[in-house]
């Protein structure tokens, strides 16, 4: 990464750049010419202006004309601008939340008996949500347990007379206190959605601080639907532990059917996978040594996270897992799948085939996979990749040659049985004690996506080499661990270079006792973006062992490179949990003084949390450890 | 006279999202970047108008330059003159502000700055290559041309009509 490339500017992923050079020779459209074509990009977009809420529209104010302060309707800037970013959080919150009911639906099915190809893998985990639901556990079969959970998430979408029970009950006693305070407890996850798209129709709420209070609570939606996602999803396949897997594209091999697993839910990768290796005879009868089934974006998050599946690339850089011409069949399900893949495949003469009902693209293959038939449909789909295999195999690939060594698997569940090697009656011991003595000087979160419009991964690894040479101790999940995965900072080999001093030592020490001959690896690898609900349930968990709130904890997060609106809902909940939270990309809000004011200080004397704008990586680290050392020293912290 | 690039509008193609405005007025910023000249004080202003017509025309209308500067003929302080480059510019320090310039340009397109109380119009961006609002304007409705090169341009685009329609 030293000499310059040409793709440099686009790209810090060296395997990327090579299969830029090779898009640009054949003529393959990206996201990156795409992006290039689409410049100059409007500004009342970027700032927020723009408003289409209604027929009379659009509207725009523009902010230079001092002639035209309001939209048709009345609606000033502030009002357009809060608007506009409550549809954003409230389109991240359905999105997220959707993910997590249609596991609630698989749980419900497999506990009646409806969904053959799902089983409780982890039935300490059942009980564990169970408990905190108030569900009766004694004595009672799994399956009735787990029956009950799934009617409890499901009712946890509409209004009922308790609140969202994912989100009431999953934070600290002291945040339970504020946001009832401020009223931000959500009342159904669904109801808050359905609000704010009420509430900002036209006509309706005009306040733009009422309307950023709404957003934050539908924000605390997005975070039951998050948690909840990964209640379920480890119930049903288990709760991850460490493991080793491979990341980038030189996961895909020549001589093997090469499956790439794109989008978020493992309600079917998971089927995939387990098929997968039950049709390995079909696949050499095909010519081929195996099926190796790789992950992209989440759906690879979950996938290395519970099986060390490799992940093969991450978000901006998905159509580049079809440019090396070995994927057979990308199979999709929903969400971050660029309509692309499909005109990509095309000319790589690879099958993108769509398995959701509500996610189809033009020029895609559509199998309906529904649970009642997982397995039957997974072969299906399975069935099409060897197919493409049989078509590809004596044609030339370009596979870059580069992979690295990850150890994924952390789970609030086996961080705590990891530290339990060191202290196995106060498991919570060492890492409260490293960070009281400044050994770890806080935490990190960095979740998000890549953005075409940000060198691919610049900003995740520049501000995650600061901070880790500064002893704060990394986190990561979504695509932000996809992308420093890519860069070897979830490399154990690579824990003492890139780590200061305090915080490998605690590192080196819980790997020793867990037999590990050498440390963590720098970055711990969290899982999927739903599983953020992982980084506030150890942050929940540490704020509780030491008796303080979340507002107050040396915690902070970071979206360095965020795409999807899901990050926006993130980032908020992030916020309303109280947690300094950097943004490396404009949101649209710079039109409203007052709502860029309202998100970056007036908030933090409501929840404690703010946003830091800031799209400078060395600036955006330098802002964290400040906010983390602030922290430090409001409890008495050196 | 010359063969200095003008601005020219091709009215067909403008869609009317005003992308040519932000893109001025940031270029008239003291910051030039969207996201800080928002916060300017005084706030800077674009020079570049779009008209709306009956029949949803969009029309964008801007200083011509023209050659013959009724403007530049008009002013009493000397404020207007002819630059290097062929523009026809306000010195703001010499402006009066009697508006004079306003009365006798044809196009309207001289404005009022609200707080220095001075004619300002486009300028062509002198610090550019091309001007910000063609750079900025996704439909190529605004075309930085020579006259010779527009009007050659349009003479291309006739001729293959032409062709086309003997042919048909």
């Amino acid at each position: 990464m030293t000499s310059e490339t040409p793709f440099q500017h686009l790209t810090t992923d060296p395997a990327v750049q090579q299969m830029l050079a090779k898009a640009k020779e054949n003529h393959i459209s990206t996201v990156w010419d795409r992006y290039e074509q689409m410049l100059p990009q409007c500004g009342f977009g970027e700032t927020g202006l723009c408003c289409r809420h209604c027929l009379q529209g659009p509207c725009r104010i523009n902010p230079f004309d001092p002639g035209a302060e309001t939209g048709i309707c009345g609606a000033n800037a502030d009002v357009m601008v809060a608007r506009g970013l409550d549809r954003a959080i409230a389109a991240g919150t359905a999105a997220h939340s959707g993910h997590a009911k249609h596991l609630a639906h698989t749980l419900l099915k497999m506990a009646r008996g409806q969904a053959k190809d799902y089983k409780i893998t982890d039935p300490v985990k059942l009980k564990k949500v169970a408990a905190r639901l108030h569900i009766a556990v004694d004595g009672r079969a799994d399956t009735d347990i787990a029956l009950d959970v799934a009617k409890a998430a499901l009712a946890d979408f509409h209004e009922k007379d308790t609140p969202v029970l994912w989100a009431a009950g999953v934070v600290t006693p002291g945040r339970v206190e504020v946001l009832s305070k401020l009223g931000l407890v959500p009342k159904g996850i669904d109801h808050e959605v359905a609000e704010i798209m009420h509430r900002t129709l036209y006509g309706v709420d005009a306040d733009p601080v009422n309307l950023l209070l709404g957003g934050l609570r539908c924000s605390v939606a997005d975070l039951a639907g998050c948690y909840m996602g990964t209640d379920l999803a480890d119930i049903l396949f288990g709760t991850p532990t460490p493991l080793a897997s491979q990341a980038n594209l030189g996961t895909l091999k020549k001589e093997s059917v090469n499956i790439a697993l794109h989008g978020h839910n493992p309600v079917l990768s998971e089927i995939i996978v387990k098929v997968a290796g039950e049709m390995a005879d079909e696949a050499v009868a095909a010519g081929a040594d195996r099926i190796n089934v790789v992950g992209i974006c989440c759906t690879g998050n979950e996938l290395m996270e519970r099986h060390g599946i490799p992940s093969c690339t991450h978000s901006v850089s998905q159509e580049m897992a079809l440019v090396t011409g070995a994927v057979d069949a990308m199979i999709v399900d929903y969400q971050c799948i660029m309509p692309s893949v499909a005109s990509v495949a095309e000319c790589m003469g690879t099958k993108v085939i769509t398995t959701m009902d509500i996610c189809k693209i033009t020029g895609a293959e559509h199998i309906d996979v529904k649970e009642e038939t997982a397995a039957e449909n997974a072969r299906q789909a399975i069935l099409q990749a060897i197919a493409g295999f049989k078509k590809r195999k004596n044609k030339p690939t370009h596979i870059p040659a580069l992979t690295n060594t990850v150890v994924a698997g952390f789970s609030t569940e086996s961080i705590v049985a990891a530290l339990s090697k060191l202290n196995a009656k106060d498991p919570l011991a060492p890492l409260a004690d490293s960070i009281k003595s400044g050994n770890i000087k806080g935490v990190c979160l960095f979740a998000g996506c890549n953005n075409v419009k940000i060198p691919q991964d610049i900003n995740y690894t520049k501000i995650a080499a600061k901070l880790l040479k500064e002893n704060v101790l990394v986190v990561a999940t979504g695509c932000g661990a996809g992308s420093l995965m890519r860069h070897d900072f979830m490399d154990p080999a690579k824990t003492r270079d890139l780590c200061g001093n305090g915080l490998f030592a605690v590192l080196n020490a819980i790997g020793e006792a867990n037999g590990l001959g050498g440390p963590l690896p720098s970055v711990l690898h969290l899982g999927s973006c739903v599983d953020n609900s992982r980084a506030v349930e150890i942050t929940v968990a540490l704020a509780n062992y030491l008796g303080v709130d979340i507002n107050q904890m040396p915690v902070v997060a970071s979206a360095p490179e965020p795409t999807s609106e899901k990050a926006v809902s993130i980032g908020t909940y992030a916020v309303a949990a109280g947690l300094p939270t950097h943004v490396g990309v404009m949101l649209p809000v710079m039109g409203s003084a007052l709502v860029a004011k309202v998100l970056t200080q007036t908030v933090k004397d409501l929840t404690g949390g703010y946003f830091i704008v800031e799209p400078d990586p060395d600036k955006a680290a330098d802002m964290l450890l400040q906010a983390l050392n602030d922290r430090r020293k409001g409890l008495g912290l050196v | 006279m010359s063969n200095y690039k003008e601005i020219f509008v091709k009215t067909d193609k403008c869609t009317g999202c005003l992308t040519c405005k932000i893109a001025c007025a940031v270029e008239h910023s003291e910051t030039k970047s969207l996201f800080s000249a928002i916060r300017e004080s005084p706030r800077p202003v674009s020079r570049v108008y779009v008209e709306w017509l009956p029949g949803n025309a969009k029309v964008p209308v801007l200083c011509r330059h023209c050659e013959e500067a009724p403007c530049l003929n008009a002013c009493i302080s000397g404020a207007i003159s002819r630059s290097d480059t062929n523009a026809v510019i306000t010195d703001a320090g010499k402006c009066i502000g009697c508006w004079t310039c306003v009365m006798v340009c044809p196009y309207g397109v001289i404005g009022r700055d609200q707080t220095l109380a001075k004619a300002f119009r486009c300028d062509r961006c002198p610090d550019r290559e091309i001007p910000a609002c063609v750079g900025a304007c996704p439909t190529q409705a605004l075309v930085y041309e020579t006259v010779d090169g527009f009007s050659k341009t349009k003479r291309k685009t006739v001729s293959r009509e032409l062709l086309t329609r003997e042919g048909a």
